[in-house]
C-alpha cells in the first residue's frame, strides 16, 4: 500500500514538473520540426548562419571575409573597457566564472530576486554598478564593443538559456507573444516572416530562421557597422512600420529571453560579419 | 495641346477611377505601376514577381506571381477585397491590409486594382 502511494505521489509529482515544463521544451521541438520540414537540406547547426545557411555563394563570401575579420580593431577597443581597473582595483572579469570565458550562452537569465529578465549587457552594468562604477548605455558603442568582445570570449560556446519556475515562464511567454503578434501599419509579426516564410524571399532578401538567429551577435554588418540583437529588433520593427522600442525595455528582453531560448544547444559565433 | 489635357483631366474626373485604364492608356506610366513599384505605397514586389512587367527586377516570392490576373479574378471586386484586406481570405495572411490600414487611399488601391488586371 505504502509502495503504491509513493509511486503514485512520484507519477504525480513528475506530471507536474513536466507540465511546468511542457512549454518551452515543447515549443522549441515544433519549431525545430518545422524547420527540418522547411529547410530539409541545412543541417542544424548551421541555422546558426542564417540566411548565408541557404546561399552558397554568401556563405562562401562570408567565409572569406571572416579570414581576416574587417572588425578585428573594433573588438580590441571592447576588450580595454573588458580589462580597465575599477577603482577599487578588480576588473569587469571578477563578476563571472571563469573570468567571463564561455559564460555568455548562460544570458539572458531570469533573475528571481528583480523578477526580470537580464541580458549579458545588464549583467555587464550589474557588475559595473555593484562596484561602484559608472553603467554603460544600452545601445551604445562603447557598449557594443565590450560585448563584441566579451562574447568573443564565448564563441563555441552552446547556448543554454534555462525556463525555470512560473515567473521565468511568465517572461518566456510574454516574449512569444510578441513574437507572433501583429503590429505596425503592415500588420507583420515576427513569425510572419521568420517562421511562416523561412528561405522566401522579401524582394532579394531570403529570409533566416529564427532558431540560430540569437546566437550570433554582435554582428558588424558591411564590416564595421556594429549591431546588436536589439538594434536588429529595431531595425525589423522600423522596416515593417511598428514602432521600434527602448533598448533594455523589458519588453525586448522578454524578447531576447524567448528568441534566445530557442537556439539552445547551438554553438554561438561571436561576432560576425553581415552584409 | 493644353486644352486637351484638360479636356483629358475633366474626364477623368467626370469618369471617375473606374475607367482610369482608358483615361491613361498611351501614357507613359501607368497611375497604378507606380504605386505598386513605390516601396513606401503598395510595394508589392517585395512578395510577388510580375513576369510580364520587364521592368519588375528582382521581385520577392513571399506570394504567387501576378500572371493571367483577368482569368484569375472574373470579379474585380474579389481581386479589390484581397488587395484591401487579405486577412479576410486568410487570417494567416503575410500580406498587409492595404485598405483597412490606410496603407493606400481607396483611389490608389482602385489604380492598383487596374494594373494587376492588365497583367
Ligand atoms: C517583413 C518581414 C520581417 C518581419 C516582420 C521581421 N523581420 Fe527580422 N528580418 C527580415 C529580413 C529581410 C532580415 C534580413 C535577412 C535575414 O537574416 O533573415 C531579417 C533579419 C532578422 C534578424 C537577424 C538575422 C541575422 O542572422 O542577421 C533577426 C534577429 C530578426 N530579423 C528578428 C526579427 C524579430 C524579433 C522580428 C519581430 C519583432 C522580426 N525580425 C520581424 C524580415 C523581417
Ligand atoms: C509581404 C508580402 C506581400 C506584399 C507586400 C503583397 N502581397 Fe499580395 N499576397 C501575399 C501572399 C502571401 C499572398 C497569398 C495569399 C495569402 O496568403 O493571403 C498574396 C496574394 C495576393 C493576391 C491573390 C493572388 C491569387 O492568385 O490568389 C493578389 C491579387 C495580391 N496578393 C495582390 C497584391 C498587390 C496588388 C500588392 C501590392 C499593392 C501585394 N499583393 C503586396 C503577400 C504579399
Amino acid at each position: 500500500m505504502r509502495r503504491r502511494l509513493t509511486a503514485f505521489l512520484a507519477c504525480l509529482f513528475l506530471g507536474a514538473s513536466l507540465a511546468a515544463n511542457a512549454g518551452p521544451a515543447e515549443d522549441r521541438k515544433a519549431l525545430t520540426e518545422h524547420y527540418k520540414q522547411r529547410l530539409p537540406g541545412v543541417k542544424f547547426e548551421d541555422y546558426v548562419l542564417g540566411a548565408l545557411a541557404l546561399n552558397k555563394d554568401a556563405l562562401d563570401q562570408y567565409e572569406s571575409i571572416m579570414i581576416f575579420p574587417p572588425f578585428v580593431n573594433d573588438v580590441d577597443e571592447g576588450r580595454k573597457t573588458w580589462e580597465k581597473p575599477f577603482k577599487n582595483g578588480k576588473k569587469l572579469a571578477s563578476c563571472f566564472d571563469g573570468g567571463g570565458k564561455n559564460v555568455a550562452g548562460n544570458y539572458p537569465q531570469f533573475d528571481n530576486a528583480s523578477g526580470k529578465v537580464v541580458t549579458f549587457e545588464g549583467a555587464l552594468n550589474a557588475c559595473l554598478k555593484a562596484n561602484g562604477e559608472a553603467e554603460l548605455k544600452y545601445g551604445s558603442t562603447v557598449m557594443g564593443l565590450l560585448v563584441s568582445y566579451t562574447k568573443s570570449l564565448s564563441d563555441g560556446m552552446k547556448v543554454n538559456v534555462k525556463v525555470e519556475g512560473p515567473a521565468a515562464l511568465a517572461a518566456y511567454e510574454k516574449g512569444k507573444t510578441h513574437y507572433y503578434s501583429r503590429r505596425g501599419q503592415l500588420n507583420f509579426s515576427c513569425a510572419t516572416c521568420h517562421i511562416d516564410n523561412v528561405s522566401n524571399f522579401v524582394r532579394s532578401e531570403q529570409l533566416s530562421p529564427m532558431i540560430g538567429q540569437a546566437a550570433h551577435w554582435p554582428e558588424f554588418r558591411a564590416g564595421t557597422e556594429l549591431t546588436t540583437l536589439q538594434r536588429r529588433f529595431q531595425q525589423c520593427n522600423s522596416q515593417t512600420r511598428a514602432a521600434p522600442l527602448e533598448f533594455n525595455s523589458e519588453e525586448y528582453n522578454n524578447l531576447e529571453y524567448f528568441l534566445t531560448y530557442m537556439s539552445n544547444g547551438l554553438p554561438m559565433q561571436t561576432p560576425v560579419f553581415r552584409k | 495641346m493644353r486644352k486637351k489635357s484638360t479636356l483629358m483631366f475633366a474626364l477623368i474626373a467626370g469618369l471617375g477611377t473606374a475607367n482610369l485604364s482608358m483615361a491613361v492608356e498611351g501614357a507613359k506610366e501607368p497611375a497604378g505601376r507606380t504605386v505598386a513599384f513605390n516601396k513606401a505605397k503598395g510595394n508589392c514586389l517585395a512578395c510577388h514577381a510580375i513576369p510580364n512587367d520587364p521592368k519588375a527586377e528582382s521581385p520577392g516570392n513571399i506570394g504567387p506571381p501576378f500572371i493571367m490576373m483577368k482569368e484569375r479574378f472574373p470579379d474585380r471586386n474579389k481581386l479589390r477585397a484581397q488587395i484591401w484586406d487579405s486577412a479576410v481570405a486568410n487570417p494567416k495572411t503575410a500580406m498587409p491590409p492595404f485598405g483597412k490600414h490606410q496603407i493606400l487611399t481607396e483611389q490608389e488601391i482602385d489604380q492598383v486594382v487596374e494594373y494587376v488586371l492588365s497583367l
